[in-house]
């Protein structure tokens, strides 16, 4: 019985995480974007500082009607949204935020693995969003969706394996307890390539081109409306939890930190995630989209040749230091 | 016979955590894995058998990850959990992204194809059925007796099949890898011929049409090339001094 109950709480657990971290991290983007672009942002919706803004836009959405287009191809087009999101719940389920057994969903043995694999599958929501509306436009986001993720899946993987070989296990947890303070310096290039690469995996600007609003609309959720569309919405910033948690545990050693890592190891997870998280505004803030040869070009003749030379550097230290 | 029983030795040979137990247990005992393994199983065979006679090419598709999915789960309920998550990641993330990309690219029309058929239907299902027969036999007979201690240290953790990969089937192991290497050198190659053959077309076609438009102010030697090299499908342009220049983009465009 106290097994099951264990189970249940975690699972709570990461479902609460799953369901608030997001619009945290949406709404942190409503106001850091407002103040870097010299506005104020939400200011109204639940008095302080427009707190409750992204509630009142699911109550929005929640009102809505859901419709399906015509000619949309009805049962795969209404599927899509739950195809992009379900696969980052069960990533965070894989992700360890503090040190010990306890502080994680569940221990995987084969713990980065699993996270990219489910982190591929959402991709497929895109897709099939993008095939089954029955439109020009989303078709286009499909398409571009689909030569991204091919594009940027290899870079992504190869910089986790990096850390796996340097730490001699792929569990996450096993990464995190072989963890030392100057893989920093010698994963770095890695960590950039991994986090650049999971930004063009979640579709994010700079490398927003599948989703390009101003020029295909959208792209692969032009038809969407109402809570599948918040779904889809809701996926996007669930990815950047996922994948900011991912690079924390990863490469920035996750509970580890100056001091205090055995009682307060999750608040350096959570602090450098949220550090993270800023980044990825901030790029979103700065940069302009790539275009769509750009996107190419630069995972195939830079960061795949980066996160090979990575790879070799730390094969190399390695072998020196064993 | 033979076969079934190299690969039961060689069984019996790598997977030393698995216990030979056999005495114990019958064939088929009906365990709450067992039936798990076997409903998952149906689910696997239905989305297969759907995925190759549904009509709707980008269903076909969706259907493919079902099949995979329920691989991989299969090799979960078998304690193999890195080749599950790696079937994940090969086939459900990357071979099936790119059946769509191919499907998006070239036609994926919503709605029934009525020429999605083969009209080798009758070979292919005699080729799979006999391939289904020999496995199925080969791995009942290999690991009729074999069963997995699902108690003891995991028979398939990362640990276990590293070791197995990297000792007991190196070799394989590095046969596969070159192979794979001779098949992307073989595609960078198919790629580049069609390439400079394009670019050689092209070159021909602009010289072509920069003679019919300011006829032939150098005074070269442009009918020659144009009738050694083959000349284009599509045939004479209709508008010789447009179509290279759009030509000429769109390669750049690529490149």
């Amino acid at each position: 019985m106290n097994d099951v109950l264990d189970v249940a709480l975690r699972l709570l657990i990461v479902f609460v995480v799953f369901l608030t971290f997001p619009l945290i991290v949406g709404q942190t983007e409503h106001k850091v974007m407002a103040h870097m672009q010299g506005r104020l942002g939400p200011m109204y919706a639940g008095g302080f500082h427009g707190w409750a803004q992204l509630v009142a836009d699911g109550v929005k959405f929640a009102q809505k009607e859901d419709v399906v287009p015509a000619g949309a191809d009805r049962r795969v087009f209404q599927l899509a949204p739950a195809v992009a999101l379900l696969p980052y719940l069960l990533v965070l389920l894989a992700l360890p935020i503090g040190p010990g057994e306890g502080a994680v969903g569940q221990v995987l043995d084969a713990g980065v693995f699993f996270v990219l694999a489910v982190m591929g599958v959402g991709v497929l929501g895109s897709l099939m969003a993008g095939w089954a509306s029955a439109n020009k436009f989303s078709l286009l986001g499909g398409l571009r969706t689909a030569a991204q993720l091919l594009a940027y899946e290899l870079p992504m993987l190869l910089t986790a394996a990096s850390v796996a070989m340097a730490a001699g296990t792929v569990s996450l947890v096993g990464i995190l307890d072989a963890f030392e303070w100057w893989w920093l310096p010698w994963q770095i290039v890695g960590a950039i390539v991994f986090f650049v690469a999971g930004l063009a995996e979640l579709q994010r600007p700079p490398f927003d081109m599948p989703v390009a609003d101003s020029e295909i609309i959208f792209g692969a959720y032009t038809e969407y409306t109402g809570l599948r569309f918040a779904l889809f919405l809701l996926a996007e910033y669930a990815g950047i939890v996922v994948l900011c948690g991912l690079t924390t545990v990863l490469f920035l050693g996750g509970w580890h930190g100056p001091w205090g890592a055995d009682g307060l190891g999750w608040v350096w997870t959570l602090l450098k995630t949220a550090v993270l998280a800023f980044i990825v505004i901030w790029l979103r803030v700065t940069h302009p989209r790539l275009r769509e040869d750009q996107l190419q070009k630069l995972s195939w003749t830079l960061l795949v040749p980066l996160a090979l030379a990575q790879i070799a550097l730390t094969g190399v230290v390695k072998v020196v230091i064993s | 016979m033979t076969l079934a029983a190299a690969v039961g030795t060689v069984a019996h040979a790598t997977t030393t955590t698995l216990t030979t137990a056999a005495e114990a247990r019958g064939f088929l005992s009906p365990t709450g894995v067992e039936i798990a393994f076997l409903l998952v199983g149906l689910v696997t065979f239905g989305a297969a058998v759907v995925t190759v006679t549904t009509r709707q090419l980008v269903h076909a598709a969706l259907w493919l990850v079902v099949a995979l999915g329920g691989l991989a789960v299969e090799y979960l309920l078998l304690t193999a959990e890195f080749i599950a998550w790696v079937q994940v990641l090969i086939y459900v993330g990357s071979v099936v992204v790119l059946l769509l990309f191919g499907l998006m690219l070239t036609r994926a029309p919503i709605g029934r194809s009525p020429d999605a058929d083969s009209g080798n239907r009758r070979v292919a299902l005699a080729v799979a059925v006999t391939a289904a027969v020999a496995l199925v036999w080969v791995v009942v007979d290999a690991f009729r007796t074999t069963w997995i201690d699902l108690d003891g240290t995991p028979a398939g953790s990362t640990d276990v099949t590293g070791a197995s990969l990297f000792q007991h089937w190196v070799l394989p192991f590095e046969a596969l890898s070159v192979l794979l290497l001779a098949a992307l050198v073989g595609a960078i190659v198919l790629s580049r011929r069609a390439n400079t053959a394009a670019a050689a077309r092209e070159a021909e076609a602009r010289e072509r049409g920069a003679g019919a438009t300011h006829g032939t102010p150098h005074g070269t030697p442009h009918g020659a090339p144009a009738e050694s090299a083959p000349e284009p499908a599509s045939g004479p342009s209709p508008e010789p001094a447009r179509a290279p220049t759009a030509r000429r983009r769109d390669a750049e465009g690529n490149r």
